[in-house]
């Protein structure tokens, strides 16, 4: 450890006396939750940024699962080190939000340091998950995926369907999932990782239906949840039903049971748009993507679908020149070249205007239409108060609270009606403890 | 014959005792206290925020009936892997005790799942049983049961339970083994002249000279059901299907750590510390009484 520190500190001050003879650099740490070939983009987009210029020095490290990373971060902060940027999960939003004095909004960082900054460059759909009311933005979009269904074509030709019409409403998914299962697929006809981000959260906002009060907790911590209304139950309800022959199978709460459908296993399957990169190394078969279903009598439907993935914060109570090259770094992520090369190579959706228009206008979308499709789901209309996202505390446990519901419906442990009022219920306990914890 | 040797003076007795008192000092009372003290705090995940709320978080956990059934399941989860893993590693020690042949390769192999980290050997038991993966599953399925551990909580439990049993027996049969090497064979040699046959030479014989060996497996079993299967359900379940496989520690985890809930997170240790304390100090009380030294 000795000798390495010794030895990085040789290498600094050798490349410090080569490049740059006055002052000396300033390190920004940046905590990311990327392993694998994301976490490859991050060192790369770090290097970069290193080279482009001599005042800063962007050090990314891996800091674990999201939770861990989250953890790590805020487990810093109370011991007085926290890093520079800390990257969080969409479901620790809230959390991050509440905690002012520990964290430094985007918005007043670029103003600050003087950088140029203009929050409508970027796609409304994905910042405004991360920005106030009034479009300010508090941390900035990093990794951004939506839902898409994943589909088998080899398996379509097999049961005399289409390989290349997938079914676009509910409804045409539950009869080509009896097809399919008919055709050999006994064991799971269709069905999807991220048990309520997939059937709630993005669920509500494609049929254009409010999962909580005060626009999905985007406007205060007083919301409370309303998702237990008779689209989602009917929803839920079908469900149940296809579990029972096994033409919709559970395959849990996370994204374990990817595996199910680049296996084979599952011909139709509902999941992140990031998992491109898995399908296109593991599938030994023909696939594709298409848009979410809906539900056609549903008013509205498809509306937008909403994102997930994670955003980087700024942690608060640092130097002014260090902000100064965040804000730098900042700047230099949303350079239209760097958004383009981000969403090309890792398959995370761009964050900004201009480099979704010049990936379109390249024609690098007739070749990958799969990269697009959660790009088009995301600007299908305009976002309404029930589409822009969601904003709650305690959305880890929220989360745990809603799967557990479903996963009592689909046993058979509780009527789908059941389940759904006592997933509201329970969470909105979760709720008014969190309104609590931050009022005080 | 006097056995004990006298010092004068209480100061060298104390002073021999202080580097073992500083140690337990700093590694298990002041975290203790720690816990005790945020247990009695509302506070946010960063810090920012905090409250005294004397017993708020506790009231709270007694009138969630989610905390209830949790304390079942992780009673339920204790007396099968306790039972289950005592009694096969008994059976397993007392075959291996016998002359045969091969019985240091034997031995050998019902050592090793001990070397394997919990998380690892949770890993290692989802491989098997993953309802579409899993060989085991697949062989389960092929039989004509339904098998969905995802979905069905019994499944979940059985896995668990499963997994942390085969995980103990290796620790439980190496301690019976030991226990069972040090009866001596006079004695069961004796029974055996008498006419005494092996069962019954197992249940009044060896059973009891055995005793000091069960008391403390019971012990220490009760406790690594308590604490150390947390790995195992970290890897396997997380707790679920709704909640049939978290146990108390889990939640601590679980609160704590992935929901920031630090209040109730400290208030559900003490509790836990307590109930452990408590039945350590009923096992001490009441069952050592029956042991024969």
């Amino acid at each position: 450890m000795k000798h390495l520190k010794l030895l990085a500190g040789s290498t600094l001050l050798a490349a410090t006396l080569l490049s740059t003879p006055a002052s000396a650099q300033i390190e920004i740490q940046w905590w990311h939750a990327l392993t694998g070939a994301n976490n490859d983009v991050v060192v790369r987009l770090a290097d970069e940024f290193n080279k482009s210029q001599n005042d800063y020095k962007v050090v990314p490290s891996y800091k674990g699962g999201y939770a861990d990373t989250m953890n790590a971060g805020i487990a810093a902060f109370r011991a007085g080190n926290a890093p520079h940027i800390l990257q969080v999960f969409e479901v620790g939003t809230a959390t991050m939000m509440a905690a002012k004095g520990a964290i430094k909004p985007v918005h007043v960082l670029m103003q600050e340091a003087g950088e140029k900054f203009d929050p409508n460059a970027y796609l409304p759909t994905i910042t405004g998950h991360y920005s106030t009311l009034k479009g300010e933005m508090l941390s900035f979009p990093f990794n951004s995926s939506s839902t898409v269904m994943w589909y088998n074509k080899d398996a379509f030709k097999k049961a005399g369907l289409d390989p290349e019409s997938p079914p676009k409403t509910w409804p045409e998914v539950f009869a080509m999932a009896k097809k399919l299962k008919a055709a050999g697929y006994e064991n799971c006809g269709f069905s999807n990782a991220w048990a309520t981000w997939v059937n709630i959260e993005q669920f509500s906002a494609w049929h254009n239906l409010p999962i909580g009060t005060k626009g999905n907790g985007m406007d205060g911590f007083d919301t409370v949840l309303t998702f237990n209304n008779p689209q989602l139950l009917r929803h839920l309800e079908t469900l149940v039903e296809l579990q029972k022959d096994k033409t919709y199978d559970y395959s849990g709460r996370t994204n374990t049971g990817e595996g199910r459908f680049t296996s084979g296993e599952c011909p139709i399957f509902l999941t992140s748009s990031g998992f491109f990169g898995n399908v296109a190394a593991n599938a030994k078969f023909a696939w594709g993507n298409a848009p979410m279903p809906y539900y056609p009598d549903v008013s509205g439907a498809p509306q937008n679908s909403i994102i997930g993935g994670a955003s980087l914060w700024v942690m608060g109570g640092k130097k002014a020149d260090e902000y100064k090259g965040v804000a730098k770094f900042f700047t230099f992520l949303s350079r239209t070249d760097k958004q383009i090369e981000l969403h090309q190579k890792s398959g995370y959706l761009p964050i900004t205007k201009a480099a979704y228009e010049q990936t379109k206008s390249s024609g690098f979308y007739k070749e990958k239409p799969f990269l697009e499709t959660p790009l088009l789901e995301l600007t299908n209309k305009a976002p309404t108060e029930n589409s822009r996202g969601l904003r709650f505390g305690n959305m880890v446990q929220l989360r745990d609270i809603w799967s557990e519901e479903i996963e009592s419906a689909l046993s058979g442990k509780k009527t789908a009606k059941q389940a759904l009022d006592d997933a509201v219920n329970r969470g909105n306990k979760l709720l008014r403890q969190f309104e609590k914890t931050v009022s005080r | 014959m006097q056995k004990r040797a006298i010092f004068g003076g209480t100061s060298l007795p104390y002073l021999l005792l202080l580097p073992q008192l500083f140690v337990v000092a700093v590694f298990f009372y002041w975290p203790a206290s720690q816990a005790v003290w945020q247990s009695f705090l509302l506070q946010d995940a960063f810090g920012l925020n905090t409250s005294f709320i004397w017993f708020e978080n506790y009231s709270e956990l007694f009138a969630d009936a989610g905390y209830y059934r949790t304390m079942m399941t992780t009673g339920v989860f204790a007396v099968l892997v306790a039972g289950l893993s005592l009694s096969l590693a008994l059976l397993l020690a007392v075959q291996a005790d016998k002359s045969i042949r091969g019985a240091g390769v034997y031995k050998t192999l019902l050592i090793w799942p001990y070397a394997v980290a919990p998380a690892v050997a949770g890993v290692l038991w989802i491989f098997m049983f993953q309802p579409s993966l899993g060989v085991v599953a697949q062989g389960i399925r092929a039989m004509g049961w339904s098998w969905n551990p995802l979905l069905n909580g019994n499944d979940a439990l059985t896995l668990v339970v499963l997994a942390s049993t085969w995980k103990q027996i290796s620790y439980n049969f190496l301690f019976f083994l030991a226990g069972l090497q040090s009866i001596p064979r006079a004695v069961i040699e004796a029974a055996a002249i008498d006419g005494a046959s092996p069962t019954r030479r197992f249940w009044t014989i060896i059973l009891p000279l055995l005793s000091p060996t069960v008391f403390f497996l019971i012990v220490v079993n009760i406790v690594y059901v308590f604490f150390d299967t947390f790995g195992i359900i970290d890897a396997m379940t997380q707790g679920g299907p709704s909640k049939a496989t978290e146990t108390l520690v889990y939640k601590v985890f679980f609160d704590g750590r992935l929901g920031g809930n630090l209040g109730s997170s400290a208030a559900q240790s003490v509790i836990l510390m307590i109930m452990v304390v408590g039945l350590t100090a009923v096992q001490f009380r009441f069952i050592e009484r029956r042991v024969a030294y």
